[in-house]
């Protein structure tokens, strides 16, 4: 399938133009995507601050994990609606955008490190998660999703800026 | 009080004139400004979120305040660290800008009720303060600093 047809397409659709041109609802989209930072990163960073050994030392991971995971999640998906507007507002030049591709990359490989880690280390939290010095395993997936997630951000901020179109 | 003296001053500092010449200083400030704001948030909602009941209920209010503080305090320091250049490379942009002082504004009331009430809260034991000005308070923080990041991002567009 030809990606650029379609993303041109999109481009010219009813809504992308309606965001374009909108007075308002452009800068509240991206206002949103930028503030729920704190509810999904804010959230993220702290459960990986736990694992790292940085943060929260006294409270099991377990419950770090699962009591937060909601919250996280909840950030994701306003994340992705938020994030998937902008993109709508102008899919061809996004797209063609070496920081935007580079943070779509980030993303997939910080879910394949949380997946991991939800299936790996974290099956038996119940024999580590209460310590305060935690596996090296646990550890490793807590830095990768810190630095993932940070260049997440940092590429989703630089694709703004026309530098590489 | 005219303000415009100072903002010029501001705008024509070493730093300032520094960060405007340079095509990368300012994307990489900003960058920076927004890790921080993760972090800031992330402090500020871990507590918020258990003074309303929810996220991390089974710790204690007051040690989970005292996990959070460093990062607090460390994650603000960063914002005020990054966010002071930034103003010094567009000053005069930013005192004709409205959400610029909304920003200001929010940021003051925002610290000064984290460093009083709010902190006060936290550390009192939960007999003495019942779960309605528990939940006021974290309801008048998350306002307050939802209040800063807001207009804080839309010195962008005005």
């Amino acid at each position: 399938m030809e990606l650029a047809p379609f993303l041109e397409r999109l481009e010219s659709s009813w809504a992308s133009v309606a965001i374009r041109e909108s007075i308002l609802f452009y800068p509240l989209v991206e206002t949103t995507h930028v503030l729920t930072l704190c509810l999904f990163l804010g959230m993220t960073a702290t459960w990986d601050l736990r694992l790292v050994g940085l943060a929260m030392r006294g409270v099991p991971v377990s419950e770090v994990v699962d009591r937060l995971f909601p919250w996280s999640i909840a950030g994701f998906a306003i994340m992705v609606v938020s994030g998937s507007l902008l993109f709508l507002s102008s899919p061809v030049r996004a797209s063609g955008n070496v920081f935007f591709q580079i943070k779509m990359v980030a993303i997939a490989l910080a879910g394949v490190n949380a997946f991991v880690f939800h299936n790996t280390v974290f099956r038996w939290v119940a024999e580590w998660g209460e310590s305060r010095q935690v596996p090296a395993r646990a550890r490793v997936a807590g830095f990768c999703s810190l630095g993932l997630w940070a260049a997440v951000v940092v590429c989703g901020r630089m694709q703004a800026y026309n530098w590489f179109d | 009080m005219d303000w415009l003296p100072m903002f010029e001053w501001l705008e024509a500092t070493s730093v300032g004139v520094a960060i405007r010449e340079s095509l990368w200083l300012f994307p990489v400030i900003e960058c920076l400004h927004l890790l921080a704001l993760a972090l800031l948030g992330g402090a500020v909602l871990v507590v918020d979120l258990r003074l309303l009941g929810l996220g991390l209920r089974s710790q204690p209010v007051a040690a989970l305040g005292r996990s959070a503080q460093p990062w607090l305090v460390g994650s603000l320091a960063a914002m005020v660290a990054t966010g002071v250049p930034m103003l010094l490379s567009e000053a005069i942009k930013c005192y004709y800008s409205p959400p610029f002082w909304y920003k200001m504004g929010f940021l003051v009331i925002a610290t000064l009720f984290t460093s009083t009430v709010r902190r006060f809260v936290v550390a009192a034991d939960s007999g003495r303060i019942g779960p309605f000005w528990r939940g006021a308070t974290a309801i008048a923080s998350l306002g307050l600093w939802f209040g800063v990041g807001f207009s804080g991002r839309w010195i962008a567009f005005y």
